[in-house]
């Protein structure tokens, strides 16, 4: 029992130097990064993105945003704000970000290149290149590398798709109308892909987004 | 030292009406587990329930007990020497095991704090550059894959798990918990915990 005591209070000591320590490198981690400064702001972003921006599967798949075009990213944020993109968790996100602070976290993702977060069914990939590079010309639907370029890099307002995480562009692309573009009197660029979204079946979206999940 | 004593007689307690749920379970003792976190898994203070969480959430836990890194004070004496002879099969067949077993929310938070804590929870704090919970422990807290479930789990439990990070423990935690949590204030940290704590 004795021992056991000993033990305990030796294990106390020495999470009381732990937390002293912890609090100390807190304190200087808030100074160094503040919760108002765009480095704070970047690593908010990071902790659901993931840390190179490579995407997460959360409870939902959360975008890749390394690499991605900064004009795209701007109307996203915007598009969150006005309710064009309704979307609970980004809206209160966006909402706080002033246009100088969305100019500094969209540019500093856009120069992240991490590898793609993977685990897309590989069975889909060729099929999927297929129709990104070529179309489906029997049922209208256009050559993706045609906006978004051949290697899917995107370009403005054309989002870059390499590397995007396979269960996101699922869901983008099945729920294109409920996502995206619903302020009517407010139009943006998701129109262009409303017919796209509509005419692909369920094995055409799997099959590209597989295809785009492997993208560098 | 009261409150040790207090703690060691409760489990001497429930070590000796804990009904053996060892036959149900190939070569894994489960009376081991049952002794702190109670013979249907429910949990006591400060042992979480263990009922419906996670499978891989589990294994991940186990491995980090094994390996010392999940290393607050009660992980150190309780869960260290628990699972340092624990075969990662048996690990396995444990978790399996565990995410069966049908959990109860404990329901023991301050409702006073709900609606905070399930703001909180649903949309973060943006000021404070916290993270919406709800993105990936799922709209009931439900957790999915490597993501625990925290809906129903103690207020205690809780309200020490978001503490310990910004104290300095588990920092080689799956990203990005140890970064959420340590931007959490105290009067946060018990809102989540009550609202969680009632989450079914």
């Amino acid at each position: 029992m004795k021992w056991r005591l000993m033990k305990f209070y030796g294990v106390g000591l020495a999470s009381g130097l732990a937390i002293l320590a912890a609090v100390c490198a807190g304190a200087t981690y808030a100074a160094a990064a503040g919760t108002s400064g765009v480095a704070g702001k970047m690593q908010y972003c990071q902790d659901c993105h993931g840390i190179s921006g490579q995407g997460y599967r959360g409870y939902v798949p959360i975008p890749r945003l390394a690499g991605q075009q900064p004009d795209y990213l701007m109307n996203q944020l915007r598009a969150f704000v006005e309710g064009r993109r309704p979307n609970s968790i980004m809206s209160n996100v966006a909402h706080v970000l002033s246009p100088a602070m969305m100019h500094a976290l969209t540019r500093s993702f856009s120069r992240l290149d991490p590898p793609p977060l993977g685990g897309a069914p590989r069975r889909y990939v060729a099929r999927g290149r297929a129709i990104f590079q070529d179309g489906d010309p029997g049922a209208n639907v256009a050559a993706c590398a045609a906006c978004h370029g051949p290697d899917a890099h995107g370009h403005g307002e054309i989002p870059r798709l390499a590397g995007q995480l396979y269960p996101y562009i699922v869901k983008a692309l099945t729920n294109w109308s409920q996502e995206r573009g619903r302020i009517p009197s407010k139009p943006d660029t998701s129109a262009i892909m409303e017919p796209v979204a509509h005419s692909l079946t369920r094995p055409q979206v799997e099959a590209v987004a597989a295809y785009l999940s492997t993208l560098r | 030292m009261k409150r040790i004593k207090l703690t060691i007689a409760v489990l001497a307690i429930l070590a000796s009406v804990a009904p053996s749920l060892a036959g149900e379970l190939g070569h894994v003792d489960v009376r081991n587990c049952t002794w702190c976190h109670g013979p249907s898994a429910q949990g006591y203070a400060p042992a979480p329930r263990l009922a419906g969480q996670r499978y891989r959430y589990i294994v991940n836990q186990l491995r980090s007990f094994n390996a010392q890194r999940r290393d607050n004070p009660f992980s150190h004496i309780y869960m260290w020497p628990a699972a340092a002879n624990l075969s990662p099969g048996a690990a396995h067949e444990l978790a399996h095991y565990l995410s069966l077993l049908p959990p109860k929310a404990a329901g023991d938070g301050n409702p006073a704090l709900v609606a905070m804590g399930r703001a909180i929870y649903q949309g973060g704090v943006p000021d404070s550059n916290v993270a919406a919970c709800v993105a990936c422990h799922g709209p009931h807290a439900q957790g999915v894959g490597e993501i625990p479930r925290l809906g129903g789990l103690s207020y205690s439990y809780l309200r020490a798990r978001l503490a310990q990070w910004r104290e300095g423990y588990d920092a080689g935690a799956l990203h990005p918990m140890p970064h959420v949590a340590s931007q959490l204030t105290p009067q946060e940290i018990a809102a989540l915990a009550s609202y969680l704590s009632f989450v079914q």
